[in-house]
């Protein structure tokens, strides 16, 4: 007995069955499927040597996709922390008709496949399609260019933030707006220091993830952007078209820049939410 | 089928604190024993590790002679009733009961009918004949405790462990389980250990209580042994109301403000220590020896007694103390008062 | 007499304005939420059964009367009837390992377990070519033993296991982490084995949040392009899944082909909504504890 108990434990001893089975099965799945095959792209990267690594990224072509798939990104991001902080103000606030069907309609860019979004998306967008001519009678051109990326972008980040914000607008206590009304601050005072302080670190999560989606976005993003080098062309497809050539470093080291950059937003996904726990508690 | 149940030198660590250090005690079949404490005592780690829900770093559980530390969860055949029931939600209260005797190895499983009428006995012994189709979300509090309670006495238990098992219930229903506990323990005889922070419920329901504090047994015996001769200043505050006065002790009495006001026969103590006084063993007097000087500052009715509150000198909180005539002092009036029992730590 | 009564028909600041906006900014916000959900949500929906119909109900059946379509629907069928029982019962025992017991190193798997989610698509595919593609680590030796994985389905499904993988796990971790240990704990001591504890006690307490996550599962398995494009070849009624024989069909310019077999996928998202929402509103209670994690 002596033995267990001075032996450094690295799993709480219980009464449940099953540790070792599930354990085992996850982490073998796990390293087969996710972790080695991660690992092989790190080191085909790795093997291209210093100066072919930085060859490629630093290559017109390479930084123009990187710079478009960030750039679009960022900008997708923004525009769904608004748009999605609205949505999920008057369906949480306010009661309309539509509001239930709206409310499960925000999904639809999880469920709706992304091949199936982006041939929807250039058919509007085109110049012959129902918005694009409209774009197009005032002189703007949405689809193939960088503006019909950012159109897919927006399209696949709107529900991160959404259901980021929701679940904290629902469970904020309108007795805190009350308390501020009471004590004689205007509605605009309230929002501004009461309500979007509170919702914060959940529009930041949201925000976050919304642009870690749309960075690595392919399918909805091909059909619209026209796909032209230095121009509409993304970092996803930058790989499949070195992987059709059968350039793999070329393609390892895009992969991997990329992978890098999912690597950070992971991190500050959870600092975020640590933050936002020390702030409000469990959420 | 009641065994005897000893717990020997249980000792478990948790992360940074002892949760139990050195636990002893031994329960005699049938016997009713409360494990009781404040939160963060150890007695639901004691409750869970004589289930075998948690492992002891030392020590040993023995049922009659028999470590079961060498039984499976099968084999000890616990009865545990949980503070949060943990009945099955998608099980009505049949099923609920029924489940211990079905998941037997088929060879032992008894057979339909048998369970039938298993169920049926339990149910008519826990009151609740006829609700066998609900389902635990249909049930009040107090129905679910008692669903629990036939559920763990269906697979025959060796023993039966009851993690606070009044509370979740309110004040009322609280009371009429707890006679109604009292009188179905008298019936099965099953050897018996209950988990409670109230102390009203383990004076009243067990045979012995015994008081845990920070891992450790405090004090183990008869409800009446660990009210009246407390063992420990912890005791002694943890069951019933308690005046605690510094004194100093010289001479075998106990003096407050230089003042003699206790003899403190027997109680080896010399220099600074702490008189605790119930409320009831503080008379009203007239001056004379031994005596404690105060002024009444507030009188409450505390059902049916009258608790007076008297403010005394070099005592920065109020002496409480019951009062036994119907004849009151006024607030403001100055009374002298005796100790007649205390206890000295 | 004259100042209270001035004090009682002086306006009275009305609480409930405070409170909320008026209905005019309420209709404005409201209108500019609804506009933009109609530009990004609706549209592109409405679009992709308004140009699979364009030319009628007949050419939209005939889009359906094509070797290559049939045998894209089927290789979906059987790439998600391989990811989506594979990744429940992993997703189970992933959950299972985290939510019912502590051990050191929990944080990191359970970030690991939703790393696929954060990894582009296209990565998810470039990762498999990497180690069994022609050039790739394994290449030589799986074409010596001639085994196919990459351009043939075995490659499909692995892409498709790997951008799947969070999705059973992650609603049931949070679920079975609320409910606690109390219920296997009793069934145990009521002398039930391990199986039966699980599939009697556990299974049933969490079956709503395991049916969720196997509906968005199997939406995802379904609908997977990049990764499956990547590894696939995309060869025609072999390799071609309904994602990427729909790239082709509109790369051909065959407008209604294409639609019309994204429609079949568009009614799936569709179902997959209603199934998720109906799941949400019925046992909300049940799942709301997976909902948000």
């Amino acid at each position: 007995m002596s033995l267990v108990a001075s032996e450094v434990r690295w799993r709480k001893p219980s009464i449940l069955p099953g540790f070792g089975l599930a354990f085992g099965l996850t982490l073998s799945v796990m390293c087969l499927i996710v972790l080695i095959p991660l690992a092989a792209l790190v080191i085909k990267a790795a093997s291209a040597g210093p100066a072919d690594i930085l060859a490629i990224a630093t290559s017109p072509r390479t930084l123009a996709a990187l710079r478009l798939s960030f750039g679009a990104a960022f900008i997708a991001a923004i525009v769904n922390a608004a748009f999605g902080l609205l949505i999920a103000w008057i369906l949480v606030r306010y009661r309309f008709p539509g509001r239930r069907l709206i409310d499960a309609a925000v999904d639809l860019p999880f469920a709706l496949p992304t091949a199936v979004a982006g041939i929807a998306l250039s058919a509007i967008y085109a110049p012959n399609g129902w918005v694009g001519s409209i774009a197009e009678a005032h002189g703007f051109k949405i689809a193939y260019t960088p503006t019909g990326v950012l159109v897919a972008l927006i399209f696949i980040g709107l529900p991160f933030v959404v259901r980021s914000v929701q679940p904290v607008l629902e469970e904020s206590e309108v007795d805190i707006e009350e308390a501020a009304a009471l004590l004689g601050a205007s509605r605009l005072r309230t929002i501004f220091r009461v309500i979007l302080p509170a919702v914060a670190p959940a529009l930041l999560t949201g925000f976050v993830l919304a642009f870690a989606r749309a960075i690595g976005e392919y399918g909805s993003v091909i059909f619209i952007a026209g796909n032209i080098p230095m121009i509409s062309e993304i970092a996803p497809l930058l790989i499949v078209i070195r992987l059709e050539q059968f350039d793999y470093a070329g393609a390892a080291v895009v992969g991997m820049l990329m992978l890098l950059a999912a690597f950070l937003l992971i991190f500050l996904i959870n600092l975020l939410q640590a933050w936002s726990r020390k702030r409000l508690g469990d959420v | 089928m009641s065994v005897t149940l000893v717990i020997d030198q249980a000792e478990k660590q948790f992360d940074i604190y002892p949760a139990l250090r050195g636990v002893s005690f031994t329960v005699e079949p049938g016997e009713l024993m409360a494990l009781l404490g404040p939160s963060g005592s150890g007695k639901t780690t004691l409750l869970r590790a004589i289930a075998g829900l948690e492992q002891l770093d030392h020590g040993r559980v023995l049922f009659d002679d028999v470590d079961t530390r060498r039984l499976s969860l099968r084999e000890r055949r616990i009865g545990f009733v949980f503070q949060s029931y943990a009945l099955f939600k998608n099980m009505n209260v049949f099923e609920n009961i029924a489940f211990g005797l079905r998941a037997r190895p088929r060879a032992k499983r008894p057979a339909e009918a048998d369970i039938r009428r298993r169920v049926g006995d339990l149910l008519d012994l826990v009151q609740l004949a006829g609700l066998e189709k609900r389902f635990p979300a249909q049930l009040s509090g107090g129905q679910r405790q008692r669903v629990a309670l036939a559920r763990a006495l269906a697979i025959e238990p060796s023993v039966l462990l009851l993690d606070e098992p009044f509370g979740a219930l309110d004040a009322k229903v609280r009371k009429d389980l707890r006679s109604w506990l009292r009188e179905l323990h008298g019936r099965t005889g099953h050897t018996t250990v209950f988990v409670t922070h109230d102390q009203e419920e383990a004076l009243e329901l067990a045979d012995r209580v015994a008081i845990l504090n920070l891992g450790a047994i405090e004090q183990i015996g008869s409800p009446d042994a660990v009210y009246d001769q407390p063992e420990s200043a912890f005791v002694c505050e943890f069951l019933g109301e308690t005046n605690k006065l510094p004194v100093h002790i010289a001479g075998g009495q106990a003096f407050f403000e230089d003042m003699p006001v206790f003899r403190s026969n027997g109680q080896n103590h010399l220099g600074p220590a702490s008189l605790y006084v119930r409320p009831q063993h503080i008379k009203l007097v007239d001056n004379g020896p031994l005596s404690l000087q105060g002024v009444v500052a507030h009188i409450r009715r505390n059902g049916a007694i009258r608790r007076l509150e008297v403010a005394v000198k070099g005592y920065a909180r109020r002496l409480e103390l019951d009062l036994a005539s119907a004849v009151a002092p006024a607030v403001g009036e100055r009374v002298a008062m005796k100790i007649t029992a205390g206890h000295i730590f | 007499m004259s100042d209270a009564s001035a004090r009682l028909s002086a306006p009275v600041p009305r609480y409930a304005d405070r409170m909320r906006e008026g209905f005019a900014v309420r209709a404005l916000l409201i209108l500019l939420a609804l506009a933009f959900l109609v530009l990004f949500l609706f549209l592109p929906l409405v679009s992709v059964f308004a140009e699979a119909f364009k030319r009628g109900f007949d050419a939209y059946l005939a889009a359906f009367d094509d070797p290559d379509a049939m045998a894209a629907i089927r290789l979906t069928l059987i790439v998600a009837a391989i990811a989506v029982p594979f990744n429940v019962v992993v997703g189970i025992a992933a959950a299972w390992a985290i939510a019912k017991f502590d051990f050191k190193g929990k944080n990191l798997l359970t970030s690991l377990i939703d790393l696929p989610f954060s990894v582009s698509p296209v990565i998810a595919g470039l990762i498999y070519v990497l180690l069994f593609g022609a050039q790739g680590y394994f290449g030589t030796w799986l074409k010596a033993h001639d085994i196919e994985i990459i351009f043939a389905v075995p490659g499909i499904v692995l892409a498709t296991v790997f951008v799947t993988f969070p999705f059973v796990a992650r609603e049931l971790i949070p679920h079975l982490q609320a409910l606690g240990k109390d219920d296997e704990e009793a069934a145990l001591t009521l002398g039930a084995s391990g199986w039966r504890t699980f599939f009697k006690i556990t299974l049933p307490n969490v079956k709503w949040s395991l049916l969720y996550g196997v509906l968005l599962c199997n939406a995802r398995a379904m609908g997977e392009f990049g990764a499956v494009s990547v590894v696939s070849g995309r060869i025609r009624g072999l390799t071609t899944t309904i994602p990427t024989q729909i790239e082709i069909l509109y790369n051909e310019y065959n407008g209604v082909a294409a639609f019309a077999l994204a429609s079949l996928l568009a009614a799936l998202a569709l179902i997959t909504l209603v199934l998720k929402t109906f799941l949400e509103w019925r046992y909300a209670d049940s799942i709301a504890a997976s909902r948000h994690s």
